[in-house]
């Protein structure tokens, strides 16, 4: 796993127009140029918005990713939920399932 | 002078990239509210606005994450988010660098501060903005606690900050505003957005207006985390407030859970004792 590197992928993604060209025309270089697992490569291309969200990718950087991805607010809570669904929980981070939750 | 205006209030993205989804009653009084936070701030006619948020990886990432920073630009742009998506137009806000220069030196005396002279600023800083100074003529030294990614700062350390603020603003002669900008509990950009603990957040508040030192710094993060949701971090915003106005009180203009916007919705007021209000 490597999810400081598909966050930090993601937040320069969110903040460098520049870089969202090269997504666009080049996603491919792009991705082999970053530290990525396999998965998390799929996981971006796609994007499997549920999957990154299970991987354990914040939500204040993710949710920006998936309205430039084009998913509307809703698609995008509905995404990570369907995620939770096929995946399992979230793997690490914050969102971890808390007891009771 | 020093402080001549301090508050709190929300900062979520839905506040005005989802308004139209939100019930308008409530939302309605939740933007006077805001509105009259705005008149409050004019007349009280401060030189800067020092906004205290929790900005969302938008300038500060783990690879080199301050605990606390202040920005020291001569403007900054915002909002870095998609207009559309938050329904603010982007724009240049204009920054007191000087001003900034000379807070940041004083308050390291007391607290290692990182600065920024470059910085976008997210819906943190830009709805808060958009509601108190709609012609965004006034100008601001952002201030980032960081909220999001742990390890975070104590909370004792984030009154002490505030304090240090006081103490560098009481030496000056500007009139200077301050607000805090965060959420209380809410679980933000998750499928669980939308939850909110009214009754954590009614708890809370009433111990940041009585401005209880002792009981705002000894919630404990895993607490939070279970009971007021990974947002419950940005009580660190309040926090500092609170240690910039010790001794003083404020009075609540405004809460209510809004689910769309993903928080309990605040807007409130410090009344100050300075003589210089």
């Amino acid at each position: 796993m490597s999810l400081y590197y598909t966050q930090k992928l993601l937040y320069q993604l969110n903040r460098d127009p520049a870089l969202r060209r090269r997504l666009e025309q080049d996603m491919e270089g792009l991705l082999a140029e970053s530290e990525l697992t396999d998965e998390e490569r799929r996981a971006i291309r796609e994007p499997d918005i549920g999957l990154l969200y299970v991987m354990g990718v914040n939500g204040q950087i993710l949710m920006h990713f998936a309205a430039m991805r084009g998913y509307e607010w809703s698609a995008y809570l509905e995404a990570m939920r369907e995620g939770e669904h096929r995946y399992g929980p979230v793997r690490t981070g914050l969102y971890t399932r808390a007891e009771g939750r | 002078m020093s402080l001549v205006f301090a508050g709190v209030c929300s900062h979520a993205p839905g506040i005005t990239g989802r308004s139209e989804r939100a019930d308008p009653a409530v939302r309605d009084a939740f933007y006077a509210a805001f509105d009259r936070m705005r008149q409050a701030l004019e007349e009280a006619r401060p030189d800067v606005l020092i906004v205290v948020g929790a900005e969302h990886f938008a300038n500060f990432f783990m690879n080199n994450m301050p605990a606390i920073c202040v920005g020291m630009a001569e403007h900054y742009e915002g909002p870095i988010e998609d207009e559309a998506w938050l329904a603010i137009k982007r724009r240049r806000i204009p920054g007191a660098p000087k001003l900034s220069r000379e807070l940041i030196q004083e308050v390291m005396s007391d607290i290692d501060l990182a600065y920024a002279e470059e910085w976008k600023f997210d819906h943190g800083i830009m709805v808060p903005l958009h509601f108190l100074t709609p012609r965004y003529d006034l100008p601001v030294i952002p201030v980032n606690i960081n909220c999001q990614g742990p390890p975070l700062i104590p909370l004792h350390r984030c009154y002490e900050f505030g304090r240090a603020l006081r103490r560098a603003c009481d030496a000056r002669p500007e009139r200077i505003a301050v607000i805090g900008t965060g959420g209380i509990s809410h679980w933000p950009a998750t499928p669980d957005s939308g939850r909110i603990n009214e009754r954590w957040d009614r708890e809370f508040l009433e111990k940041f207006l009585a401005n209880r030192r002792e009981e705002l710094i000894a919630y404990r993060d895993d607490e939070t985390w279970r009971e007021a949701g990974q947002g419950g971090f940005e009580i660190r915003t309040f926090i500092a407030v609170a240690g910039a106005t010790e001794g003083c009180t404020g009075d609540l203009w405004f809460y209510a859970p809004i689910p769309i916007f993903a928080v309990g919705c605040t807007v409130a007021v410090m009344g100050l004792k300075s003589s210089a209000v």
